[in-house]
């Protein structure tokens, strides 16, 4: 098989979004993870962040407007088995809203910060992963339940060290794939 | 798969999911436009109604479908109390209200007809996403999600063969590995196939 240098056929784009926004369904619905310290972290937002390091801005947010889409029409997808047009009312809408826009900066991150992939990945999935998804959280949480920005903050604070393990993982779990697969690796196609 | 539509037949479940979704969004912008608690109440009455007007065990699974709301609720309703003025009222009226009836729109109409309701709005983006690729990209993820979770727990399965100690984190590359293999797989295929034109 030789390096594909050109873009990648119309196909391979539709697959891999869609078969991506799968994953973030599965990584939600699969029994939480401990980490060592037994704080249980969801790998939902996880597989966010991965849709942004291995497909790149645009083809990552689109899975994740394609998963967020099934979700609305009423599957259970997101973790704890939530779904449904419930949630747009909902004080956790900002984390929705942020999901495809951290998916798009994670990607721009890893495609065009020229460093070590895994680094690249990592401080993307760092910066809109993390700092962009909860950043919109906080802002929708203030805004739903009537609370000033840093009051809101508070309630988004506790799961900031897990949010930033994920996105460690995320960058590990990137450079394997540039290993196993570097063909699959659309970001950096 | 299992979806958020309850099996429990109402007359909501007869309605069209465009009318449905357009009187949703009515009532939202209605709910966000008040701030008297007075006028929220009467709002939250009439969901209340609606919901009612379903029968009781719909009801009951109604409330259920709130329960996520539970922790704000009360992180509101205590943080009110404390600072004692009524905006914490009108809030978790609010808030209730617009996610009740939300949810009572999901629970009333079929998966398939939300996604109908997706396509048509989505037509307007045609020369960006092309209708016909959307629909395969929709059934591609539904068809996928249990495949792909039948697969992670026989990942775990098969690490917790090998290991005293479950598998934790390390599930998560061999499944996103195989998810990517699917992905290219499924491209040769329908490449094979004449490709999505």
């Amino acid at each position: 098989m030789g390096a594909q240098q050109e873009s990648p056929p119309l196909e391979k784009n539709l697959t891999h979004i869609a078969l991506f926004a799968a994953l973030i369904a599965v990584l939600g619905l699969v029994p939480k993870i401990d980490l060592a310290s037994g704080v249980p972290i969801t790998a939902q937002s996880l597989g966010i962040m991965l849709c942004g390091t291995v497909l790149g801005a645009k083809r990552g947010a689109l899975a994740v407007l394609l998963f967020l889409g099934l979700t609305l029409a009423g599957l259970p997808l997101l973790s704890g088995g939530r779904g449904g047009l419930g949630l747009l009312a909902s004080p956790t809408v900002g984390y929705l809203i942020g999901f495809p826009v951290a998916a798009y900066v994670t990607g721009a991150v890893t495609t065009h910060l020229k460093a070590n992939i895994g680094l690249a990945a990592g401080l993307g999935a760092a910066l809109g992963g993390v700092l962009v998804l909860n950043g919109l959280g906080v802002i929708g949480m203030s805004v739903m339940l009537g609370k000033t920005l840093p009051e809101a903050a508070l309630l988004a604070a506790p799961f900031l060290i897990g949010d930033s393990i994920k996105a460690g993982l995320a960058g590990l779990l990137t450079q394997s794939i540039a290993k196993m697969r570097p063909a699959a690796l659309l970001s950096r196609a | 798969m299992l979806t958020l539509t309850s099996p429990i037949e109402t007359w909501a479940h007869h309605c069209r999911a465009g009318r449905k979704l357009a009187a949703l969004c009515g009532f939202t912008l209605i709910l966000f436009a008040l701030s008297s608690p007075l006028w929220l109440g009467l709002c939250a009455l009439l969901a209340a109604g609606v919901i009612a007007s379903a029968g009781k065990r719909f009801g009951l699974e109604s409330a259920r479908m709130l329960r996520p709301l539970l922790p704000f609720v009360a992180l509101v309703a205590l943080w009110h109390l404390i600072t004692q003025d009524a905006l914490g009222v009108t809030i978790i009226l609010r808030m209730i209200t617009a996610v009740a009836a939300a949810n009572f729109v999901t629970m009333t109409t079929r998966l398939s007809d939300m996604i109908a309701v997706i396509q048509r709005l989505a037509k307007p983006l045609r020369p960006l996403i092309a209708p016909k690729a959307l629909a395969l990209a929709i059934a591609l993820t539904l068809r996928f999600i249990p495949t792909m979770l039948a697969r992670s727990q026989t990942i775990r399965e098969s690490w917790q063969a090998r290991a005293a100690r479950p598998p934790r984190w390390r599930i998560l590359l061999p499944t996103t590995l195989a998810a990517l293999d699917d992905a290219e797989q499924v491209a040769e295929a329908l490449r094979a196939r004449g490709g999505t034109e």
